[in-house]
């Protein structure tokens, strides 16, 4: 299960509302209990596909190692990363896969005409062949 | 060359848990080579079928990106430190 603050969540709406119709993309910073994961911030990032930003999107290393960096400042992980699907629905495609690894969280989302709607949660199984959905459970306020 | 190789964390579970390996190695290749025959479950997520570095794998020698040294072919020298990072990429169909 992922736990989201519901402020978070509203953040992340923002940037996908704000970035359509192209695909945005960030970081999901927090805690990882094993079965449960809490995120507790983000990292909104520049979508780097400039050739082909509404069906794709792309985070550099230096990046990565940016969002790395400012998680544990914080005494947290890189648990994460969720993006857009400009009019698509929240599933993983199967580029989305051929790019990702096991263990992190991959949030998509759903923008509908400019309008944030579906998300979903998916880890890639350790074979790499599919994924599994992990549950999102949307909080009103984040423990600490 | 005694190295060390920092192993990132969505891999760590291939790895015996581990944060980092050290391992005997005179090039880039040599090192990962090494390491995923000590831990041959890495393999698949570091390597595409056709045996080359997957696209979103990026390797750092001590901060500096393999693609502007020798790419695999970089040497080591006894201390270094190797880093896998992944660059994140995705999209709709
Ligand atoms: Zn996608």
């Amino acid at each position: 299960m992922l736990r989201v603050g519901e402020a978070l969540i509203e953040k992340i709406h923002e940037h996908g509302a704000r970035d359509y119709p192209n695909e945005c993309c960030g970081a999901l910073l927090g805690n990882d209990e094993g079965a449960n994961r809490t995120v507790l911030g983000l990292v909104p990032l520049v979508n780097q596909r400039n050739d082909s930003p509404r069906n794709r999107f792309s985070i550099t290393a230096d990046d990565v190692r940016l969002a790395e960096k400012e998680a544990s400042a914080k005494g947290w992980e890189l648990i994460g990363w969720y993006h857009s699907h400009p009019d698509s629905p929240a599933r993983p495609s199967e580029f989305d896969r051929e790019h990702a690894w096991p263990w992190y969280s991959y949030i998509i989302f759903q923008v509908e005409k400019g309008e944030p709607r579906e998300m979903r949660s998916w880890r890639l199984d350790d074979d790499r062949v599919k994924y599994q959905e992990e549950g999102i459970e949307f909080i009103s306020s984040v423990p600490r | 060359m005694g190295v060390k190789v920092i192993i990132p964390t969505p891999l760590r579970q291939f790895a015996g848990k581990r944060e980092s390996v050290d391992l005997e190695a005179n090039t880039v290749a040599e090192a990962l080579g090494s390491l995923t025959s000590q831990f041959g479950e890495l393999k698949k997520h570091l390597y595409s079928d056709d045996g080359r570095l997957r696209s979103f794998v990026n390797v750092y020698v001590n901060d500096e990106d393999i693609r502007y040294l020798q790419k695999e072919k970089t040497t080591l020298q006894q201390g270094d430190t190797i880093s896998i990072v992944p660059s994140i990429a995705g999209g709709t169909e």
